[in-house]
C-alpha cells in the first residue's frame, strides 16, 4: 500500500498548498499548514511500514512539533488580531519595506 | 499476518478513507465559514486516522485522534470562537481568480513534481521483511515497538522536545497577554 | 581522550614513562600564556595624581606612562616625580609566569630521565594526537617526537627560559605592562617547544612562525616610541622572506618524497639522488628560512634592531632559543643535508662568512646590546658551519654552551643597564644607559656582574677549560678534518673545489675567534675597567642588581665554566669522553657517517693538539691586543664623544648595510606602490571606471571617492525591494515557487 499511500499523501499536500497561497483568513492558512503536515506524515506511516518503525517514531516528533508551532501560533494570531482587529492576511503589512 | 489473510479488507476500506481524506480536504479549503472549516479539517484527520490503523501504526492512529483532532483542532475552535470570527465572512475570503487559477497551476505542476519524486528507487536492502510492524505489534503490543526506539536511539530528540514544548507554553503565554495589564503596571 | 600512542609497530620503551605527558611540555606555558593574558586585559594600572599622562603635556600620545629601561632614543619620562607603581596584579604574574617555566623544566627533567632509564633508544617516540591534515596523499598528523635532538632543545629552552624568567621579575618589576610581558614570553616558550616537538615539518613551521610572532611582539613591547614597533616590523618582515624559502622547501619535499614527518622524510631519503638538483635545492631552500631565523648574511639585520626589546627578552629569544632555531632545523634535517654536499658548503661559507663579518661590526660598536646582538650573529656563523660541515654534533655543542654564555652576557649587561638607569633616575640625566661611553669601572660598584661575565667573555672567546673553548675548538677542528677528508671537500661550489672553501672557512673561523676576543674584551674593559664616566652623582647610585636578578647569572655562569664537560674530546679526558656526540649518535650519526665517507674521520693526536693550541692562542693573542691598544682612560661620556672617521665609522656604521636595503629593495617597492598602484591604478583606472559606468548626475563626483548610487545600483535595490512587500501572501507565493524549483531539480534527475 505504499503507492497508494504516496498518491494520497502528495494530493493531500497540494491542496493545502492551494489553501495557502488562496485564503486570506489567517486561520484558515494556518490550518492548511497543518493539512499539509498531516500529509506528510501518512507518507511517513506508509514508509515505516516497509522500512521500519522509525517513520513512526518521527510522526510522533512531527506531532509534537505541529502542537507546540499551533499553540504559538494562534497566540501570534491572537496578538495581531488584538491590534488590527482582523486576521485578513492582506491588511498585514507593517513589516514592509 | 492479518494483512496476509484479509488483503481485500485492507484495499478497500484503505481507498475509502483516502477518498474521504481528500474529499473532506478539498471542502476544508473551500468553505467561507472557519468553524466548518474547522469541523471538515476534523474529518479529514480522522480518515487519516484510520488510514494509520489500516497501515500498522494504530498507536499513531490513536495519537493522532486524541492530539491533532482533539487537542490541537480544538484549540483552532478555541481562538475562533473567542476572536468571534465563526460567522461566514461577508465579504469573500478567497482571492481573485486570478489568484486562484495561478494557485491551482502551481499546484497541479507541484503534485507533477511529486509524482515524478515518487518513481524514485530506494535501495532494496532498505526494506525490511513483509508486515516486520505488524508482526511487532502483534507481539509486543502497539506501543512497545515506538517506545523502544524513542527511549533509545532517539532519547536525546524526545527530551530536547520537551524543551520545546515549554519553549512554546511560555511563548503562547507570553503572547497572548494582554498588553493593559502590561501598562497598568 | 585525544592521546594515541606512537605510530611506531608496536609499543615504544618510552610508552608508559615520565615521556607520555609530553603534550603537557608546551601547554604548562601555554596555561601561562593565557593567564597572564587575562590578567593584562583587566586594566589594573591607575594613574596617579602625580603620573606624568595626568598631569603633564610633554608625553602627548604615550598611551602608558613607560619607565623604559630599554631604550635607544630617550626616555618615556623626563620629569620630577611621579612615583613607580607596580603593576597591580605584579605578584600573581610572578608566580604564574616563571612558575609554569620551572614546572615544564621539572617535566622536562622528568622525562630525561626516563629517557636515560631507557637506554639506548634507536627510534624515536612519537605521539600522535590526531590527523591535522588528511587531503589526498597528503597526511599529516598533529604528532610530538621525542628524541635525543629534541630533549636537549627542550633542556635547553626551559632550562634557560625559566633563570630568564626569573631575571624578567627583578628587571620588568615595575613596568606597567608587566602581564602582558611574561604572557608573550609564555607564548614565546610555547612556539619554541612546539618547533623543537613537531613531528613533522610543518608542526614545526607552526612553532617557527609561532617564535617570529612573539619576536615581533616582544620586540616592539614598549610599541608607543615608534623606533621600537619598526624594529619589530622589520624582524617579523625580514623572518617572512626566510619563511618563504621554508615553505618552498616544504613543497619541494612533498612533491619528490611525497611525505613530511621527519620519520617519513628520513626514510624515504635515500630514493633522491645524491648530491642532485632536488635534494640540493631542497637544501638550499631550507638554508634561506635558516638565514632568516638565525640571522644569516643577507638576512641578518634584524638582530640588532631586535635589541629595542627588553634585554631578557634579547636574552632568550635572540640568543639562546629562536635564533638557534635554523641549527635545529638543520640538524634535523642531516639526512637531507648529508645528501647535498653543494648545500652544505654554501652552509659553511655563507656561516663563516657572517661570523667575520659580524665580528668586524662588533669591533666599533658602543651600545652595550649592540656588541652582543653582533656577537650572537658572529656565534650563530659558527654554529652554521659546524652543521653545514657535517659535525652536527659539534653545532649542537656550540648552540648548547652559546645559550649559556651568551644568555649570562645578555642579563649581566641587563644588570648593568639596570643599575645604570637606576642612577640616571635618581639624578634624571637623559644620557643613553646602554652606551658603554658613559659606563666605566663598574667593577668596584658591582663585583659579582663583573666576575660572571668575565666568566661569560672567556668562555665566548675560546678560553680553556671555559665552555666556549671545547665547542668552538669542536667545530673548527671538525671542519678542518672535514676540509681534508669528506663528501664536501670532494664536490665543487660554482667550480671551486670544495676542500678549497673549507680551508678558507675555517681562515675565517680563525679570524672571527680573534675579533670575538678582542671586542668581548673590549667591553669588558669599557665597561668595568678604567675609571668611571657616569657622572659624579650618578655613581654613587650604582649597586648591584637584586637578587632575583643576580642568582640566574651564578646559574649560567656555572653553567658557561662547566659547560664544556658535556662533551669532551678524548684528548682532554678530564672527566667521560664525548657524552653529547654518544648522546646524539641515534639522530645524527647516520647524517655524519655519510659527510665523511662511511667511517669517522679521525685525526691524529698531533694534529688535534696542534688545532687545540692555535686555537688558544689566537683567542689569548685577541684578549691581550684589546687590553694592550685600548685605553679606557680616553674615552668621554657619549653625549661628548667625537664621531667616528674613516674605516672605524664604516664599522660603525655597519657597513651601510641597512642604507644599501633601504635604496635597493624598500624604496623602490615603497615607490612602485605610491605612485604606480596607488595614484596609477587605483585613483587613475578604477575610479574613472567605475564614475563611467555608476555616476548619475545628481551624484556630486568626489575626487578619488568610488562614487555610491547611479542607476545600476538603484535598479537592483528597486528589484528587492519589491520582494520586502511585508504581505504574507507574497512571501508564501515565493516560498512555494521556490520549492517547486527545489524538486525540479531532483525530478529532473
Amino acid at each position: 500500500m505504499l503507492a497508494e499511500s504516496l498518491f494520497f499523501s502528495a494530493v493531500l499536500f497540494m491542496i493545502g498548498v492551494v489553501g495557502v497561497l488562496t485564503r486570506r483568513n489567517a486561520i484558515i492558512v494556518f490550518m492548511c499548514v497543518e493539512l499539509m503536515l498531516n500529509a506528510v506524515n501518512l507518507t511517513f506511516v506508509a514508509f515505516a511500514q516497509v522500512y521500519g518503525v522509525a517513520g513512526q517514531v518521527f510522526v510522533f516528533f512531527v506531532m509534537t512539533v505541529a502542537a507546540a508551532e499551533a499553540a504559538v501560533g494562534l497566540a501570534i494570531i491572537i496578538a495581531l488580531f488584538r491590534h488590527k482587529q482582523t486576521v485578513d492576511l492582506s491588511n498585514i503589512n507593517i513589516l514592509k519595506g | 499476518m492479518v494483512h496476509n489473510e484479509l488483503p481485500l479488507f485492507y484495499v478497500f476500506h484503505f481507498y475509502l478513507f483516502g477518498v474521504i481524506a481528500i474529499a473532506s480536504a478539498l471542502a476544508f479549503v473551500t468553505r467561507r465559514s472557519p468553524v466548518a472549516a474547522v469541523l471538515w479539517l476534523v474529518n479529514t484527520m480522522f480518515s487519516l486516522a484510520a488510514m494509520y490503523v489500516l497501515l500498522d501504526a494504530h498507536f499513531i492512529g490513536v495519537i493522532q485522534v486524541l492530539v491533532y483532532a482533539g487537542a490541537i483542532m480544538v484549540v483552532f475552535l478555541f481562538v475562533i470562537m473567542l476572536l468571534n470570527l465563526g460567522h461566514a465572512s461577508e465579504i469573500n475570503d478567497a482571492r481573485g481568480l486570478g489568484w486562484k487559477l495561478a494557485a491551482g497551476l502551481v499546484g497541479l505542476a507541484l503534485l507533477a513534481q511529486v509524482f515524478a519524486l515518487t518513481r524514485a528507487q530506494v535501495p532494496e536492502k532498505l526494506a525490511l521483511p513483509e508486515n516486520t510492524v505488524a508482526n511487532q505489534v502483534a507481539a509486543q503490543g502497539a506501543i512497545a515497538p515506538i517506545a523502544g526506539p524513542l527511549f533509545n536511539q532517539y532519547l536525546l530528540a524526545f527530551e530536547v522536545t520537551s524543551v520545546l514544548l515549554l519553549a512554546a507554553v511560555v511563548g503562547a503565554v507570553v503572547l497572548g497577554k494582554r498588553r493593559e495589564s502590561a501598562h497598568a503596571r | 581522550m585525544l592521546l594515541q600512542e606512537a605510530v611506531t609497530a608496536g609499543a615504544h620503551p618510552l610508552s608508559g614513562t615520565a615521556a607520555s605527558y609530553l603534550w603537557l611540555l608546551p601547554l604548562l606555558p601555554l596555561l601561562g600564556f593565557v593567564l597572564n593574558g587575562l590578567l593584562s586585559l583587566i586594566p589594573a594600572y591607575h594613574a596617579g595624581p602625580a603620573d606624568p599622562q595626568a598631569s603633564h603635556d610633554d608625553h602627548a600620545g604615550a598611551p602608558e606612562p613607560m619607565h623604559t629601561l630599554d631604550e635607544t632614543g630617550g626616555g618615556g619620562h623626563g620629569d620630577d616625580h611621579h612615583e613607580i607603581k607596580r603593576h597591580r596584579y605584579a605578584g600573581l604574574v610572578s608566580i604564574i609566569g616563571p612558575g609554569v617555566l620551572i614546572a615544564a623544566f621539572g617535566l622536562a627533567l622528568a622525562i630525561f630521565a626516563a629517557m636515560r632509564g631507557v637506554g639506548e633508544m634507536h627510534t624515536p617516540f612519537v605521539q600522535r594526537y590526531f590527523t591535522w591534515m588528511p587531503v589526498g596523499d597528503l597526511y599529516i598528523d598533529a604528532a610530538f617526537q621525542l628524541d635525543q635532538l629534541s630533549m636537549i632543545m627542550v633542556l635547553i629552552i626551559t632550562g634557560v627560559g625559566a633563570l630568564i624568567h626569573l631575571f624578567s621579575v627583578g628587571y620588568m618589576q615595575d613596568d606597567p605592562g608587566y602581564p602582558r610581558y611574561f604572557a608573550y614570553l609564555n607564548l614565546f616558550v610555547f612556539f619554541m617547544l612546539v618547533l623543537v616537538l613537531g613531528s613533522s615539518y610543518p608542526i614545526l613551521f607552526i612553532g617557527w612562525e609561532g617564535v617570529g610572532l612573539c619576536s615581533y611582539l616582544l620586540i616592539g613591547y614598549w610599541f608607543s616610541e615608534k623606533a621600537n614597533a619598526d624594529a619589530g616590523k622589520k624582524a617579523f618582515i625580514v623572518n617572512r622572506i626566510g619563511d618563504f624559502g621554508f615553505l618552498i622547501a616544504m613543497f619541494l619535499l612533498f612533491s619528490n618524497i611525497g611525505r613530511l614527518d621527519f620519520v617519513g622524510v628520513n626514510a624515504a631519503a635515500s630514493q633522491l639522488q645524491f648530491g642532485g638538483v632536488v635534494v640540493t635545492a631542497i637544501c638550499l631552500f631550507f638554508f634561506l628560512g635558516c638565514a632568516g631565523k638565525s640571522a644569516q648574511i643577507p638576512l641578518y639585520v634584524w638582530l640588532p634592531d631586535a635589541m629595542a626589546g627588553p634585554t631578557p627578552v634579547s636574552a632568550l629569544i635572540h640568543a639562546a632559543t629562536m635564533v638557534t632555531a635554523g641549527v635545529y632545523l638543520i640538524a634535523r634535517s642531516n639526512v637531507l643535508f648529508s645528501m647535498a654536499p653543494a648545500a652544505g658548503l654554501t652552509v659553511v661559507l655563507v656561516g663563516a662568512l657572517t661570523a667575520v663579518f659580524a665580528a668586524s661590526i662588533g669591533l666599533k660598536q658602543w651600545d652595550i646590546k649592540k656588541v652582543l646582538a653582533y656577537s650572537t650573529v658572529s656565534q650563530l656563523g659558527y654554529m652554521f658551519v659546524g652543521v653545514g660541515s657535517g659535525a652536527y654534533v659539534a653545532g649542537m655543542f656550540h648552540l648548547m654552551t652559546h645559550a649559556f654564555f651568551k644568555a649570562l652576557l645578555f642579563l649581566g649587561s641587563g644588570s648593568v643597564i639596570y643599575a645604570m638607569h637606576a642612577a640616571y633616575h635618581a639624578t634624571h640625566k637623559h644620557d643613553d644607559a646602554q652606551d658603554m661611553r658613559n659606563m666605566g669601572g663598574l667593577k668596584a660598584y658591582m663585583p659579582t656582574t663583573w666576575m660572571l661575565m668575565w666568566a661569560a667573555t672567556l668562555a665566548i672567546a675560546g678560553v680553556p677549560p671555559f665552555s666556549g673553548f671545547f665547542s668552538k675548538d669542536e667545530i673548527l677542528g671538525s671542519l678542518y678534518l672535514r676540509a681534508g677528508h669528506s663528501t664536501l671537500a670532494d664536490a665543487h661550489w660554482l667550480g671551486i673545489p670544495g676542500s678549497a672553501i673549507m680551508y678558507f672557512a675555517y681562515v675565517l673561523g680563525l679570524a672571527a675567534a680573534f675579533m670575538t676576543a678582542v671586542y668581548m674584551t673590549r667591553m669588558m674593559i669599557y665597561t668595568f675597567h678604567g675609571p668611571n664616566r657616569t657622572g659624579e652623582v650618578e655613581r654613587g647610585h650604582l649597586r648591584e642588581a637584586p637578587w632575583i636578578m643576580t642568582g640566574p647569572l651564578v646559574v649560567l655562569g656555572v653553567l658557561s665554566v662547566f659547560g664544556g664537560w658535556f662533551n669532551l674530546p678524548a684528548l682532554i679526558p678530564v672527566g667521560k669522553v664525548g657524552v653529547l656526540e654518544h648522546w646524539l649518535e641515534p639522530v645524527v650519526g647516520a647524517g655524519a657517517l655519510r659527510v665523511t665517507g662511511g667511517a669517522p674521520v679521525e685525526a691524529s693526536h698531533g694534529t688535534e693538539v696542534v688545532l687545540i693550541i692555535v686555537a688558544v692562542v689566537i683567542a689569548l693573542a685577541g684578549i691581550a691586543l684589546a687590553f694592550a691598544r685600548l685605553k679606557p682612560a680616553t674615552l668621554v661620556p657619549a653625549a661628548q664623544a667625537p664621531a667616528e672617521h674613516g674605516f672605524e665609522k664604516v664599522l660603525a656604521d655597519k657597513y651601510y648595510v641597512d642604507e644599501l636595503y633601504d635604496a635597493g629593495i624598500v624604496e623602490p617597492v615603497v615607490g612602485v606602490s605610491r605612485g604606480l598602484l596607488w595614484r596609477g591604478v587605483d585613483n587613475g583606472v578604477i575610479d574613472r571606471l567605475t564614475r563611467l559606468l555608476f555616476q548619475s548626475k545628481d551624484d556630486d563626483a568626489a575626487v578619488g571617492a568610488v562614487p555610491m548610487g547611479g542607476w545600476a545600483s538603484r535598479a537592483v535595490g528597486y528589484l528587492g525591494s519589491q520582494l520586502q512587500s511585508g504581505r504574507v501572501g507574497t512571501y508564501a507565493w515565493v516560498l512555494v515557487v521556490g520549492v517547486l524549483f527545489v524538486l525540479g531539480a531532483f525530478s529532473f534527475k
